[in-house]
């Protein structure tokens, strides 16, 4: 049995037919040929599957893709540009964060998530917000150094467009 | 010792019969004597050759070809600032292609932290002779004698304002230059030519924090992993792992799978069983769906609390006594006072952040293989063994996977796949599942260490014997270049020979009397196991480090001696004494005995702080780990780590910091979470939680490094060594935080709590 799905990733539509069981990556990795994000368990373990699914922070290994029909889905590289970066991207490349980078996908997706909700995070709350994520590499001390530094950011432009907007 | 091979490439471009023969190789500088410098046809892929090597474009871009890989740690940054010093480059003109067999000679791939200490010694060697021999050329043309040009930046400046660049010297053609080969393959592997290493006062690029390249590539989801690599026409496999170790399918219902998933496929070959889809879902469901009958075979495992007691009683295979003072027997007979204590460590995974996934291309008799291997050459020699297929048949390309640390997953995905693309003909990728990559991955050893210590009447420490029990540290060679090196094989009923081998405490101790001595213990199932052991990120250091470096401060506590003035006085080098010094001032230690010193903070939580020392292959690390425990929940928080560390001649400070940070914890996180589970069928550990790893709770606060650099020193090897004396210091601080010494590892928060309920009701 198959259904017709629409999805919309990074801006561009693109309309297939899929077993409606099959999760989310597989249609974005198998059917629509992209290399992000990535798979890593299967089971909403570890999170290098992740995307925003209508701007909510999703393990798109375990999201049947008949219940994402018709929604928006930004993936890692539809978060920002080498020319139009996210801070997050600003801020891991500054603190030079990943060994291998595998997970990368889970850690920026969901930060600009939950920095996009949070405009002036603490530490423990930065803390609990990415603590289902994995990354073997141990690299999680520079991660949180780059979500504060883009944490920062984010303020200082908040605060920019503040002192800049027409009264 | 390997012979080289020549690759399919060069092979094809005739380039004529090439003799290896290893008597042949006659070191001579082409340059000074034929006006033939540059070759329009690359010479054969030989280590005697420089153009294996390098080469240069017309442009003066350099690509160098590596026989290793960089897992992660920033390789490329290393060998790339190592050759653009060398070679004057600027280092944005230097490539550095790694880890393909048909384009690189085999120097070991990423093994033994030997990237930058051997890989990177002979890139450098080679980069300097590539600029000895360009500047040979530019005088050549210019008829002026080498000593009045200079370079920088590609650029020879000669007299009157002369200009030639690299790229217009040689650009587009190929160094002739022959290099002195040592005859060694792999990590061994140096073929320097005439030039002369530029000293440290001449560094430009080298010990400069430059940035990695590969990192906004990374950020933006621009670079490939193994799992990205598509072939057209590629085919899905899932590998079938038995449900009881040692089982082998009986029987399996392909019709009904193919009424269920259509075009779906069965590969079987003994023990070694797949499917086999055109889309990757449909191989994920036919692995769930296939119903398969196993044989009936005997659990062959203790569980997983038993297995310390199956190692003491059952009797070593191979014994060896490594270290043995003539008097260490005397010692102990005469000794006023003996010490003694066990130490264990449980079975461990690697459990990378992606389970092992490999493409494997079959055509026209030609298999090329991707593969996130640290050691593409000895994937493409292992699949050679198990396929009888010659060495210049394979192409085995690496493509960077998740990060490895060791003899991980990769390489046996690797010979699933090239089993499934020879049998079944094209492409296959065959992306293992998390229990594969968690339950089936190669495993890191459990271990008991038994220490003891005589101390004489004046509480002197004079004599010490260290003995591990444990299963072999490769019972699964670190290199899959062999048949039985590899899960398939082993699967396929590959002969197997038995390789027993383990290792001792490395460091700087004077030790005035002592013996270090194994034994290894036959494995449990001794091919196919979900439990087959081998090298994970510094191998046996971490354990081997916690039960000396555990003991020697319950020898200091025991002599009332302050930790790290107790090592200070057995410490028999200065430069481990400089560095156990410097990582004490950073931290501002005082000293003291260990031990609790005062009532609990707030919310009842302890704090202490304890030391370890080791050292690995020549680099010196020391460790201050400062805890918190909450004895109500068994929570260690490892708030602040202080590292000491001397690896020689520094290349990159920032990255080397990095590497440092990954390893401390990762360290931590197998010191205080991890270990693998199993009953007597198998592996009950298959995913992240059952393996629980360290997360952002529980990640330390601050990691402060000391680097200690020793520019006039060869540069060592940093990429594990750090992970060694984590779990001592963290045991050690248990101790001093609660007077409580945990002797098994992981400390986790079940464990201590129990420990620490344990003592007060005691």
């Amino acid at each position: 049995m198959t259904e017709t799905i629409t999805l919309k990733v990074n801006g561009e539509s693109h309309t297939f037919t899929s077993d409606p069981d099959m999760p989310l990556l597989y249609a974005l990795r198998d059917t629509l040929g992209m290399n992000n994000p990535h798979f890593g368990c299967g089971l909403a373990q570890c999170g290098a599957c992740t995307v925003h699914v209508n701007g909510e922070v999703t393990r798109s290994c375990v999201t049947p893709i008949a219940k994402v029909n018709n929604a928006e889905i930004t993936t890692l590289a539809g978060l920002g540009t080498p020319s139009k970066p996210h801070p997050l991207q600003t801020a891991y490349i500054e603190e030079q964060v990943p060994q291998c980078g595998y997970c990368i996908n889970g850690w920026i997706m969901q930060a600009a998530a939950f920095l996009r909700d949070n405009k002036a995070p603490t530490e423990e709350e930065i803390r609990v917000a990415l603590s289902d994520l994995k990354c073997r590499c141990g690299t999680h001390a520079s991660i949180l150094k780059a979500v504060r530094r883009a944490a920062e950011q984010i303020a200082a432009e908040n605060a920019a467009e503040k002192t800049h907007a027409p009264t | 010792m390997h012979q080289p091979n020549l690759s399919r490439r060069k092979v094809l471009a005739g380039t004529g019969a090439l003799v290896v023969s290893i008597g042949a190789v006659l070191p001579q500088d082409v340059f000074a004597q034929s006006a033939d410098a540059a070759l329009s046809v690359k010479p054969a892929l030989l280590p005697t050759e420089l153009s294996s090597f390098i080469t240069i474009d017309p442009k003066g871009h350099v690509t160098t070809y590596f026989g290793k890989i960089d897992g992660g740690q920033g390789l490329f940054n290393a060998i790339g600032q190592m050759v653009a010093e060398e070679l004057d480059a600027k280092f944005e003109d230097v490539t550095i292609e790694m880890g393909d067999t048909a384009t690189s000679v085999n120097q070991g791939g990423m093994s033994g932290s030997t990237g930058v200490s051997s890989g990177g010694k002979q890139m450098r060697a080679a980069a300097a002779e590539a600029r000895r021999v360009l500047l040979t050329l530019a005088a050549q043309k210019w008829k002026v004698p080498v000593e009045r040009l200079t370079v920088s930046d590609g650029v020879i400046s000669g007299p009157n304002g002369k200009t030639v660049t690299y790229g217009e010297l040689i650009g587009g053609k190929f160094f002739s230059t022959k290099l002195e080969w040592n005859k060694q393959m792999g990590n061994a592997l140096y073929a320097p030519g005439k030039a002369t290493l530029k000293t440290p006062d001449q560094f430009k690029v080298i010990g400069k924090p430059i940035k990695r390249t590969d990192v906004a590539a990374k950020v933006f989801a621009q670079q490939d992993w193994t799992a990205d690599v598509r072939v057209p026409g590629m085919k899905h496999a899932r590998m079938i792992r038995p449900p009881v170790a040692g089982a082998e399918p009986v029987s399996y219902d392909e019709a009904a799978l193919q009424k269920q998933i259509p075009g779906v496929r069965v590969f079987h070959d003994k023990g070694f069983l797949a499917v086999v889809a055109d889309k990757e879902w449909d191989a994920v469901r036919a692995a769930d769906a296939l119903h398969v009958t196993w044989s009936d075979v005997k659990p062959p495992f203790v569980d997983h609390d038993q297995v310390y007691d199956y190692l003491r009683k059952t009797e070593a295979r191979t014994k060896k006594v490594e270290k043995d003072s003539e008097k260490i027997d005397e010692v102990f007979k005469t000794a006023a006072r003996v010490m003694e204590a066990e130490y264990e460590w449980p079975f461990q995974s690697h459990a990378c952040m992606g389970p092992g996934c490999a493409v494997a291309d079959f055509k026209d008799g030609q298999l090329t293989i991707w593969s996130g291997s640290q050691k593409p050459h000895s994937v493409r020699e292992g699949v050679a063994d198990h396929l009888k297929m010659p060495q210049d048949k394979i192409h085995v390309m690496w493509v960077q996977g998740p990060g490895s640390y060791g003899r991980n997953d990769a390489g046996d995905v690797a010979m699933d796949a090239a089993v499934l693309a020879t049998a079944l003909g094209g492409a296959v990728r065959v992306q293992y599942s998390r229990a594969d990559g968690t339950a089936w991955d190669p495993k890191s050893t459990p271990s008991v260490h038994t220490v003891r210590a005589a101390l004489d009447k004046d509480n002197k420490l004079v004599g010490l014997t260290y003995h591990s029990q444990a299963f072999s540290r490769l019972h699964l060679s670190s290199q899959e270049s062999r048949a039985q090196d590899t899960l398939a094989g082993q699967f396929q009923g590959t002969k197997m020979t038995p390789n027993d081998t383990f290792a001792g405490p490395e460091n700087a101790y004077a030790f005035a009397n002592l013996r270090t001595s194994w034994g290894v213990v036959a494995p449990m199932l001794d091919r196919a196991s979900p439990l087959r052991t081998s090298h994970f990120r510094d191998p046996l250091g971490p354990q081997i480090t916690f039960a000396l470096e555990s003991f020697l401060d319950e020898v200091a506590v025991a002599t009332k001696a302050d930790p790290i003035a107790f090592r200070m006085n057995l410490l028999g080098k200065d430069r481990d004494k400089q560095v156990v010094k410097a990582t004490a001032e950073k931290h501002g230690w005082t000293e003291r005995v260990s031990g609790p010193t005062g009532k609990p903070g707030k919310n009842g939580v302890l704090t202490g702080r304890g030391f370890s020392y080791a050292q690995r292959g020549g680099v010196i690390i020391a460790v201050i780990a400062e805890i918190e425990v909450d004895p109500a929940t068994g929570r260690i928080w490892p708030r602040k780590f202080t590292v000491g560390h001397d690896c020689g001649l520094i290349i990159n400070p920032d990255n080397l910091v990095k590497v440092i940070e990954g390893n401390i914890v990762q360290s931590a996180s197998r010191t205080l979470f991890e270990e693998v589970t199993f009953n007597a069928k198998g592996v009950t550990s298959v995913d992240w939680n059952t393996y629980r790893i360290m997360d952002t709770m529980d990640v330390p606060e601050t990691i402060d490094v000391v680097l200690v650099n020793h520019p006039e020193m060869p540069p060592g090897g940093g990429g594990e060594g750090s992970t060694k004396p984590v779990a001592a210091a963290l045991a050690n601080a248990l101790f001093d935080a609660t007077g409580v010494r945990v002797r098994r590892a992981p400390l986790s928060p079940e464990r201590v709590k129990q420990a620490l309920s344990s003592t007060r009701s005691a």
